[in-house]
């Protein structure tokens, strides 16, 4: 199947969230090799699919979180376990946190991330196999759509992967990205100071 | 595919979620508090992508999460938490937005046949932008106005699935529109933002946006 640009315009987006048939994939793909055009709306609409899908581009307000708590707490009826929940809550946000700190300040032999806003995915096995580019900064599983760089990939394990600093990409390794540890990580000073001394 | 594995950790942390509702359904009302605690920022950018103003966006964000707790026996565990509290945002920062009458300010591109053919107006080279740009407080800015000057529904749909990261028909499902709707606009959507931002991204970000000015290229 030989595609116009135009017929890949309009298919750009589905072939991105791979909603398109394995045909019109290969078919999109031969034209990407052969139009420089096509290759460059490909990586931009990636480029911002991934820098929106960052999750630091609205940054709530100072207070927002105190102030929706309050709110909450105002509207909320009186349980008697009301008071003693939220100490507890309160007590285990405290050591959570605390052990996130101590967890940073442990990996101070550990490799530095090529990413300063990298989350560092402990949760990935580690002998899963990963796609890492040359001078990329995440790590992939085989046949996610944000590996850049086709030309200089290697398939590697996800600790060596680690080891050389390498983060794990937002978007495949997703499910490996935990949720409330991305609260704790929300400080973005913490971040640099964590990962600071390694401008790459 | 980033859907395609509901990981045995999604799983577990699923469970979870579903302990915490059952739980909070049954009087531990202060457990609420630990259900939302992964999503409370992403109810303030979802409502602020929206409403384009700090201060209705947490207004709503509010609404929404005590909506949300007041409603929570309404939520069927067949749908995620996360997404039934971003269908609730959308809807509270709907309604505010109509009553401010925001309609009047639509943008001409709202107009435009959806299904008609966009095409990109810029095909500088680029290399895989990296996320340490985000740090620069003026990228973001530009980010945002990019997202800004986008129609109302192409700018619910990116945000939903490109930031919010929700599939292509739980996106339909919480806008009340079809998953080819959801597909066509999103094209539209991040075509166009690829066309506002490529004089920054492609090049130099100390470039002026035409967006700035409220002209729009499209």
């Amino acid at each position: 199947m030989v595609m116009t640009c135009e017929g890949v315009w309009r298919e750009i987006s589905n072939y991105l969230d791979g909603e398109v048939t394995p045909d019109l994939r290969a078919a999109m793909e031969e034209h990407f090799r052969g139009c420089q055009k096509c290759s460059s709306v490909l990586e931009g609409t990636r480029n911002v699919i991934g820098l929106y899908g960052e999750d630091r581009m609205f940054e709530p307000p100072q207070g927002y979180s105190q102030r929706l708590h309050q709110r909450l707490e105002q509207n909320m009826p009186r349980s008697r376990r009301n008071f003693l929940g939220w100490m507890v809550a309160a007590a285990a946000a405290v050591l959570v946190a605390g052990g996130f700190e101590l967890g940073r300040s442990a990996v101070s032999g550990q490799p530095e991330l090529r990413s300063e806003h990298a989350q560092p995915g402990t949760g990935v096995p580690a002998d899963m196999m990963v796609i890492v580019a040359e001078d990329g900064k995440t790590f992939h599983a085989a046949g996610c759509q944000f590996i850049h760089d086709q030309a200089r990939l290697r398939t590697i394990p996800a600790s060596e992967a680690q080891r050389e600093g390498y983060s794990p990409c937002i978007r495949c390794m997703k499910k490996y990205l935990n949720e409330s540890g991305r609260v704790n990580a929300d400080d973005d000073d913490d971040d640099a100071e964590f990962a600071s001394a390694t401008p790459k | 595919m980033p859907d395609e594995a509901i990981s045995l950790e999604n799983r577990a942390e699923r469970l979870n979620e579903e302990m915490l509702i059952r739980r909070i359904r049954d009087g531990e009302h202060e457990l609420f508090y630990e259900l939302i605690r992964p999503y409370e920022r992403r109810v303030y950018s979802t409502a602020f992508a929206i409403l384009r103003n700090e201060a209705d966006a947490e207004d709503v964000a509010q609404e929404a999460v005590l909506k949300a707790f007041k409603h929570i026996r309404q939520f069927r565990a067949e749908a995620r938490f996360s997404t039934w509290l971003i269908s609730i945002t959308v809807n509270e920062a709907r309604m505010r937005r109509r009553k401010e009458h925001a309609e009047i300010m639509q943008p001409i591109v709202d107009h435009q046949d959806e299904e008609g053919n966009y095409t990109p107006h810029d095909f500088a080279d680029w290399r895989e932008i990296p996320s340490e740009t985000l740090e620069r407080s003026e990228v973001r800015q530009k980010l945002a106005e990019a997202l800004a000057s986008l129609g109302q529904k192409y700018r619910e749909v990116f945000v939903l699935r490109d930031m919010q990261h929700l599939s292509i028909e739980e996106t339909a499902k919480t806008l009340g529109v079809s998953t080819a709707s959801v597909k066509t606009r999103l094209l539209r959507a991040r075509l166009m933002l690829r066309d506002l931002l490529a004089p920054g991204l492609g090049g130099s970000w100390g470039s002026k946006l035409s967006f700035a000015k409220g002209t729009k290229p499209w």
